[in-house]
């Protein structure tokens, strides 16, 4: 059977925190990206964070559309940020962190980028997200960098993990 | 990660198409992956991304959706139908834009239950959907048919379609 779901690298964040977690170099070698990203931040005061994506170390060019529910009601909204979901927060419950799923299809070829990202951050509490965004990078330059990091200057906190994967179509 | 999620064929377009066909699928599988970066060929029309198994054309097919445009959330169902609908929003068609579809079909293999498809998909620039569908047959799932659902606009070049095989074990 082929090798086709392949681990191309994986990161923990240690206890000092870290306020980004970065895959760089990252090979055209495949025909689709998958991150799995489990995360939790430090934003003082608050209770969920947007998680956003920096691709080949840039923040521009960036668009999407949220679909997501609260708890409470089901909302659609935009903008050019690189959302990828939410996480929880320090006001979150203890020990609870988001899970993320973000697929790059043909991320080395040579149209723009979309991606989609599926998040929850659920945590026995009254505020919780699940989100489904459809994204775009309006680059045509090959992808060979993700770097994703919490809004607002916060930090991921130790024990937040994030693995991709590569997938080949052959 | 053990190698159990296998290409089983993919498909680029080098034209504009109405269709893209899987055909003689194994049952060797436990679950399929469909992936599709996807764009119309024109404007004239949004057509949608539409699946038919085993080239059944009856109406034996149903849907549920949660679909965000931007600006609202609205969610629909569409019971009877004769094909199962993953484009609720508008096909991009901007240069180098592609909508994405990535469509979980469980169980596929089994001649005992009805047939249940996952699905995710959506453009940046018009909206992303979740859905839940239903092929009411038992048999066995040995062919896809990916369609514009009729619409006089196709599938445009350079659009891709890849099945993946994922084994239990």
């Amino acid at each position: 059977m082929a090798n086709t779901y392949v681990t191309i690298a994986t990161t923990t964040v240690g206890s000092g925190g870290a306020s980004s977690i970065d895959f760089q170099n990252i090979p055209s070698t495949y025909t689709d990206l998958l991150v799995k990203l489990s995360a939790r931040d430090n934003r003082s005061g608050e209770s969920v964070t947007d998680v956003l994506v920096k691709i080949n170390n840039s923040s521009s060019n960036l668009s999407d559309r949220r679909l997501f529910g609260n708890g409470s009601g089901a909302f659609s909204d935009t903008a050019t940020t690189g959302r990828v979901g939410v996480e929880p927060g320090p006001n979150a419950t203890s020990n609870t962190f988001g899970n993320f799923e973000i697929y790059f299809p043909n991320y080395a070829g040579s149209n723009y980028k979309s991606y989609s990202a599926d998040a929850v951050s659920e945590n026995n509490a009254t505020l919780a997200f699940t989100t489904f965004i459809a994204g775009l990078w309006s680059q045509t330059t090959a992808i060979n960098q993700l770097t994703f990091y919490p809004a607002a200057s916060a930090s991921f906190v130790q024990h937040s993990t994030a693995t991709l994967y590569g997938i080949k179509n052959t | 990660m053990p190698a159990t999620y296998e290409p089983i064929a993919t498909t680029t377009l080098s034209t504009t198409a109405t269709t893209v066909s899987f055909t003689s699928i194994s049952g060797a599988y436990t679950d399929l992956v469909l992936v599709a970066n996807v764009q119309r060929a024109t404007t004239a029309e949004n057509p949608s991304l539409t699946l038919r198994f085993n080239s059944d054309t009856g109406t034996n097919y149903s849907m549920t959706n949660l679909l965000g445009n931007g600006s609202s959330a609205s969610s629909s169902r569409q019971s009877t139908q004769n094909m199962m609908n993953f484009s609720y929003f508008s096909m991009a068609s901007a240069a180098n834009t592609f909508s994405t579809y990535i469509l979980n079909v469980m169980s596929y293999s089994n001649s005992t239950t009805y047939k249940t498809v996952v699905g995710r998909s959506g453009d940046a620039g018009a909206g992303t959907q979740a859905t839940v569908g239903l092929w009411r047959s038992t048999s066995a799932i040995t062919s896809i048919i990916v369609t514009n659902d009729g619409s006089p606009t196709n599938f445009a070049s350079g659009s891709t379609f890849t099945l993946y095989g994922i084994q239990a074990a």
